[in-house]
């Protein structure tokens, strides 16, 4: 099959179903995660009904379940006979024939959400600084997941829903970062050193 | 009634000006030779535990001990810390302008003991003590010693704090694991002494342990000294350890019936009522006993009246609490609420009812013993002036709450590098 | 399993009460205040836990 097939939207193949569905709500929940692992720093938003563990937890679970989902995303699409994208691209970007530059913005994304993961797990044994640093490339792994989203992804191209969706993600995205910047994290109390 | 001054460290300083080596070495013969080699020197260790010295720094550890932990270590290096931020202290400059090179045997045994190369020397900015040791290091050139002037600030003399700044960071105390016997300047194991302790060090260095503790306290040898501030002035003055505070306050002239309340050990010490201090034996344990601690030597006695005691807190309160070093939130927050409420007894008579609470909170929780100290000194505070501290929440503050300052309180800088 | 708060890293999250409010409570000011350096074997799980909450990594465990 020629790729000037890949631009029909009307393959009755199963796996092109998939990867396109995975695509999408992996999209929206690595998105809520994004928005959750800002919400997990406002000291604000803790309270006896909802301790900041919980959203602490949740922001972990919803970016796991979001990677699953990609990974999904990932083994359906190298599957699938539909578009020529080898096994290799899943992670070494720049391997795919297929859009080339478009899968390989999809492919550093998975590469640093998988490290960013990785270290979230060993966070403990791990210098705080170094965990920290890893953990801030996830605001370029977003926005290299959502042009993937738009340009690689048959939904996300421009005037389909998708496209309003990706908008909608860049706006929440960027407010959670806008806020992350100006809201002061460190300790409160009186002014230190007072002198 | 003879005087209880003895003349071990003071020896030879009758006249003033700084003694140059030739002097020194009339007054205290020379320092025997010995070289510094790697892994320290153990017969000297032995003496040094033998001797029973306690650091005169104001925690009181045993010298021996922290000797033999440093030598153990790899590459070891000393520091002599004259930092002497204590406003009522005045022992260390005295010891460093007048007989600098008593110090600096001091270092040399130090040195030799644990077969450290690389010796530091802490001063304050501004210190008088500046001048003399460095005219005293270039007068001997066996020794290399580099010399660090640290911001007047109250912490900055706490060992890890020095430590930090040798090593490029500010003045402050650093979380203390590792310990800086462990890891210290330049990640190796660090000797951090006090330099009166040092100056002990060069006398046992020459006559030995036995000798050392031929005098003073059966179960804390040895002689001391102290800075004793009293409403007629400060004086410098050494005696054997086990001295009674009355023996040492009536020899400057202050006598029981003129007496007050007595702080004992430093501005981090304690308030303790002139009955209870008189026949007090100036030794650690026998002040841990009572709940306070020997510190640095320091005692600074208030007048029978014409004085408050709560303001005179207050004040040092205040100070310590503007002094903190800002990284530890229990300090930070409670040492100024600590603070505020005792000026408020002082110059209010209003009665915080939270005051029990913080005291019980604040201690043991910052990264050094700042927080600990001050707690002490408003805990013993409000114990001792408790008739006072009745009078002033039910009449008001008295007239002397509001008289000129006795106790000297330093403005607070901001530097910390 | 020994357990300590590092107060210079500290910043008075409050997580490790969150996690461990067992051997954890915070003062009027938020910071954390320990019931003692040893912790029983039964609490190590959640002490764990709360080393991992900590937005500082101030609450240090050691196997002692």
């Amino acid at each position: 099959m020629s790729t000037t097939l890949a631009a029909s939207a009307f393959s009755s193949n199963p796996l092109w179903y998939t990867t396109r569905s995975t695509a999408v709500v992996g999209f929206v929940l690595l998105t809520i995660g994004a928005v959750l692992g800002v919400a997990s720093t406002q000291r604000t938003l803790a309270s006896r009904a909802w301790p900041r563990f919980a959203t602490q937890a949740l922001h972990r679970n919803v970016n796991v379940l979001g990677l699953l989902f990609i990974l999904v995303h990932i083994i359906t699409t190298v599957a699938d006979s539909y578009v020529n994208v080898s096994a290799a691209s899943a992670v070494v970007p720049g391997a795919s024939s297929y859009k080339s530059l478009d899968v390989t913005l999809g492919t550093l994304a998975f590469d640093i959400f998988l490290i960013v993961a990785v270290t979230g797990f060993l966070r403990v044994r791990m210098k705080e600084p170094v965990w920290r640093w890893i953990h801030l490339l996830s605001y370029l792994a977003w926005p290299l997941s959502m042009i993937h989203f738009i340009s690689t992804g048959t939904d996300g191209a421009s005037g389909k829903w998708g496209f309003w969706l990706a908008v909608l993600a860049t706006f929440a995205v960027a407010a959670a970062a806008v806020l992350r910047i100006v809201t002061p994290n460190g300790p409160q109390g009186p002014a230190r050193s007072v002198a | 009634m003879t005087n209880p001054w003895t003349h071990r460290l003071l020896a030879g300083l009758e006249g003033s000006g700084s003694l140059s080596a030739g002097d020194h070495t009339s007054v205290h013969g020379a320092l025997p030779a010995g070289a510094t080699r790697k892994g320290g020197d153990l017969a000297l260790i032995r003496e040094i535990d033998a001797s029973g010295l306690l650091g005169r720094g104001g925690a009181g550890f045993p010298a021996g001990r922290k000797v033999r932990t440093v030598a153990a270590g790899k590459r070891p290096v000393v520091v002599a810390n004259g930092a002497e931020g204590e406003p009522a202290s005045g022992k260390d400059v005295l010891l460093m302008t007048r007989n600098p090179h008593l110090v600096l045997d001091g270092l040399a045994v130090a040195a030799r003991a644990v077969g450290a190369a690389e010796l530091h020397l802490a001063l304050h900015r501004g210190s008088a003590a500046r001048a003399t040791m460095t005219a005293a290091l270039r007068e001997r050139r066996d020794l290399d010693v580099t010399i660090h002037e640290l911001p007047g600030r109250y912490v900055a003399s706490e060992a890890s704090a020095v430590v930090h700044f040798i090593n490029g960071g500010d003045a402050k105390p650093m979380f203390r694991y590792p310990e800086v016997y462990e890891r210290g300047v330049g990640g190796r194991p660090t000797l951090v002494h006090n330099v009166e302790t040092l100056a002990h060090l060069a006398l046992i260095g020459r006559h030995g342990s036995e000798w050392f503790r031929s005098v003073g306290d059966v179960d804390e040898p040895g002689t001391m000294l102290l800075t004793v501030t009293t409403p007629r002035g400060a004086t410098v003055a050494e005696t054997v350890t086990g001295t009674t505070v009355g023996t040492v306050l009536d020899a400057v002239g202050h006598t029981f019936a003129t007496s007050g309340a007595v702080l004992i050990g430093g501005y981090f010490g304690t308030w303790v009522s002139r009955e209870q201090a008189w026949h007090l034996p100036l030794t650690h344990y026998a002040l841990k006993a009572i709940g306070g601690g020997l510190g640095a030597g320091i005692l600074v006695a208030l007048p029978a009246d014409g004085v408050c005691g709560l303001a005179e807190a207050a004040r040092v309160a205040d100070y310590l609490a503007r002094e903190n070093a800002g990284q530890c939130g229990p300090c930070f927050n409670g040492l100024p609420a600590l603070a505020g409420g005792l000026t408020a007894l002082a110059t209010k008579g209003h009665v915080e009812p939270a005051m029990s609470r913080w005291l019980s909170v604040v201690p043991g929780r910052g990264a050094c013993a700042h927080p600990d100290g001050a707690t002490r000194m408003i805990a013993s505070a409000l114990a001792t002036f408790a008739g006072e501290a009745d009078r002033h929440a039910t009449r008001g503050p008295c007239a002397d709450a509001h008289r000129p300052p006795l106790l000297p309180v330093p403005a607070t800088t901001t530097d910390w590098r | 399993m020994r357990i300590r708060v590092n107060p210079i890293t500290c910043e008075a999250h409050g997580l490790c009460a969150e996690m461990l409010p067992e051997w954890i409570q915070l003062d009027e000011w938020g910071y954390p205040i320990l019931d003692g350096p040893e912790l029983p074997e039964q609490l190590a799980a959640h002490a764990r836990r709360a080393a991992a909450a900590c937005p500082t990594l101030a609450v240090l465990l050691t196997k002692e």
